[in-house]
């Protein structure tokens, strides 16, 4: 017994030895590793940034490309969430935040770190539904979307919607609405529309990154908002145009405020920044729904970052200027190749403009 | 003994001394010898210290749980400090829910977990102990391995790929088979109207039955097998038949274990976030009926809380993590005294 005991102990002190000596020279290449990086990083400028993940994908290629230009910037951008990237920009946690809504006077007045709304790209929400037997592409009316949300038109057939869709057999079959159930910039640009075109609405419900729904079922994400659709005959929902045009979803055209019914498109968006840019001051926080203008689609939203107005370090208030003017001389063309639409340039000059203020 | 000659050099002999010490040393040994054991012992030191050690460091550990406990219970109250000086305990009362106008209650939500966690448990706790009893009594050899690994299997699935599943499979099947069904020949208890979509408090329950059945079978299974065999034999040498012994026998004996494993399977239906999500429609509302959408307390804080703005939404978001630990221990507690009720003072029987 003992001496099986014994030649356990050896084993396991023989064990554990190689184990410490595997461990040291694991450790010997970590250090190693972490020498070199820190031998390329020195002197590099590090950039922490945090928030929405509607622009993450093409904030994340600008960061990527920017960094393999300028070897020496390197930007990390973690995707939280609007408010999360509110939360940490206001405390000063993160270099710059991004944030899919702007950000509410009482909020920038109670931050710690002053910061500007900056808009970079814009989005839009398209209307998505399930008819069984109908093929054409449906026209709705702001109106008529809000009262759908609302659980007071209930079938296909309402003489509402039939009136915008002539020729259009629509079935006798209940409307099911579907939502974002988690918090979402699209949730918000879809309220903030329908708070625009229904007063009703906008009394009732209002405009959130969540909302009361007065009606319908939540389901996560724009996936599962298509997916619900996509499976459930009689059903409606709203998702990015993005989703859309990346998941070959049709989806409906809804009603510009000119009165002529728009499919969405980046072209759009950018058409309805332009008309809303007229009577933009140098504060961008303006909403740009239900914009006039011939091919201004009226669901389009500006996406923000959130950037301090006074960097703590000079250094690093330099490489975020000379970011964001590469990002409107380059980034911005590549938007609509990823579904996003570029800043119109009297907004992208106005943009220009407050880039030169900050310090 | 060196210590003592030093300042006193007595002209004492050594060897009375020896004999003195080793008379000391083992005072009752009628030999004059201590024991093996008693040499052994001593060779390991007084053990008095390091006793009292353990005995703190374990004390540490199980003092741990409690400061976890509280640590948790405490940020949770700090935290929604702002909602709770808003709406006081009303909040667990109440069944608004709008970001907008930041009016917040909890009411919807308990109702949403407390329904599905039950619903689910009345469907899943008999299947698991059949499950159970058929694995630990009448099982054939050859299948006992398979069901078992596929028992175990069901149980390392995340949860996610079950709210998948449910999405893809189980929705459609609610929607177009079962769901008429129940309508037609249910619908007068109230308990199926409105209109089927598919998902809703129903689906929402019968994916968490699926998730909570491994669990509560395995246990059971482990629970009934550890009863002895002299146990069944005995019954059976009474003139019981098998389905006598097996009640009387076994689950009589095992049924405290059996509540432990269902009270283990509703803690996780209470705390089951992303495959609820993804099918129970995510309304807050309290409805009858089973085929309307619900929400729960995890699903609410899952969805929301990255893009809440505004601190008394937040706030809000995380009084509801406080109503979902209170409504875990009241439920726990609820279950816990149930089985102390009902197995007090009851030994095991057989009539």
């Amino acid at each position: 017994m003992e001496n099986v005991r014994r030649i356990e102990l050896v084993d396991v002190r023989q064990a554990a030895s190689l184990g410490a000596r595997e461990k040291q020279v694991k450790l010997k290449w970590i250090a190693a590793v972490l020498t070199v990086v820190m031998a390329g990083v020195a002197g590099a400028q590090n950039i922490n940034a945090a928030g929405a993940t509607f622009p993450y994908p093409i904030y994340n290629r600008w960061f990527t490309e920017y960094a393999q230009a300028h070897p020496n910037v390197h930007i990390n951008y973690q995707s939280i969430g609007s408010g999360g990237g509110v939360q940490q920009t206001s405390e000063g946690t993160v270099d710059f935040g991004a944030s899919d809504m702007p950000v509410a006077d009482e909020k920038i007045a109670a931050a710690k770190v002053k910061f500007w709304n900056l808009p970079t790209v814009l989005g839009a929400v398209v209307p998505v539904y399930n008819i069984p037997g109908v093929s054409q592409t449906l026209n709705f009316s702001g109106d008529v979307l809000a009262d759908i949300y609302l659980g007071k038109i209930k079938m296909w057939n309402d003489p509402r919607i039939a009136k915008d869709n002539p020729g259009v057999n629509l079935p006798a079959k209940g409307i099911l609405p579907v939502y974002r159930s988690d918090g979402s910039g699209t949730t918000f640009i879809y309220t903030d529309y329908l708070s625009k075109v229904s007063p009703e609405w906008a009394s009732k419900v209002g405009k959130n990154t969540s909302v009361q729904w007065p009606a319908g079922i939540g389901q996560k994400g724009n996936e599962g908002v298509a997916g619900m659709v996509r499976q459930t005959p009689g059903a409606i929902g709203y998702v990015e145009l993005i989703y859309a045009l990346q998941n070959k979803i049709d989806y409906g055209a809804v009603k510009s405020k000119d009165g002529k019914f728009l499919k969405g498109t980046p072209e759009g968006a950018t058409a309805a920044a332009a008309s809303a840019a007229k009577a933009m001051t140098t504060d961008f926080r303006v909403s740009i729904t239900n914009a006039p203008g011939a091919d201004a689609y009226p669901i389009s939203s500006f996406t923000y970052m959130l950037i301090p107005v006074r960097f703590a370090d000079p250094a690093k208030g330099k490489a975020m200027k000379d970011f964001l003017g590469w990002m409107l001389a380059h980034g911005e063309s590549e938007a609509s190749g990823m579904g996003y639409a570029a800043l119109p340039k009297p907004v992208a000059d106005k943009v220009a403009l407050a880039i030169n203020k900050i310090q | 003994m060196s210590l003592d000659e030093q300042p006193n050099p007595s002209p004492q002999p050594t060897a009375p001394a020896l004999t003195s010490f080793v008379a000391e040393a083992a005072p009752a040994g009628p030999e004059g010898e201590p024991s093996v054991i008693r040499r052994y012992l001593q060779t390991r030191g007084s053990g008095g210290l390091a006793d009292r050690v353990f005995a703190g460091l374990m004390l540490l550990c199980g003092l741990s749980i409690f400061a976890i406990v509280l640590f948790i219970l405490w940020i949770l109250i700090d935290r929604s400090k702002l909602s709770l000086a808003q709406f006081g305990f009303h909040f667990f009362l109440r069944s608004a829910w709008d970001p907008v106008s930041g009016d917040f209650g909890a009411l919807p939500f308990i109702f949403g977990t407390l329904a599905t966690s039950l619903l689910a448990l009345a469907m899943a706790v008999p299947l698991a102990i059949g499950v159970a009893v058929f694995l630990s009594e009448l099982c054939p050899a050859k299948l006992r391995a398979p069901i078992s690994f596929l028992t175990e299997l069901l149980a390392a699935i995340p949860s996610v790929v079950y709210g998948l599943w449910a999405v893809f499979v189980l929705v459609p099947i609610m929607r177009d088979q079962l769901g008429p069904v129940l309508y037609q020949y249910l619908g007068w208890t109230g308990f199926f109207e409105g209109y089927n979509f598919g998902e809703g408090l129903l689906t929402a329950s019968i994916i968490l039955a699926i998730m909570i059945l491994p669990i509560i079978s395995s246990i059971t299974r482990d629970i009934m097998l550890a009863v002895p065999i002299s146990q069944r034999e005995a019954v059976l040498a009474l003139g019981a038949t098998r389905w006598e012994m097996i009640r009387t026998g076994v689950l009589r004996n095992a049924r405290i274990g059996i509540v432990g494993a269902v009270i283990l399977g509703l803690g996780r239906a209470l705390g089951e976030t992303m495959a609820v999500t993804m099918v129970i429609g995510n309304h807050p509302v309290i409805s009858k009926s089973l085929f309307a959408p619900g929400y729960t307390l995890a699903s609410v804080i899952a969805n929301e809380f990255t893009e809440a703005t505004g601190d008394m939404y937040l706030s809000a978001l995380i009084e509801i993590g406080l109503a979902l630990f209170l409504v875990t221990i009241v439920v726990n507690a609820i279950a816990r005294a149930l089985v102390w009720a009902v197995t007090r003072g009851t030994p095991a029987r057989v009539h």
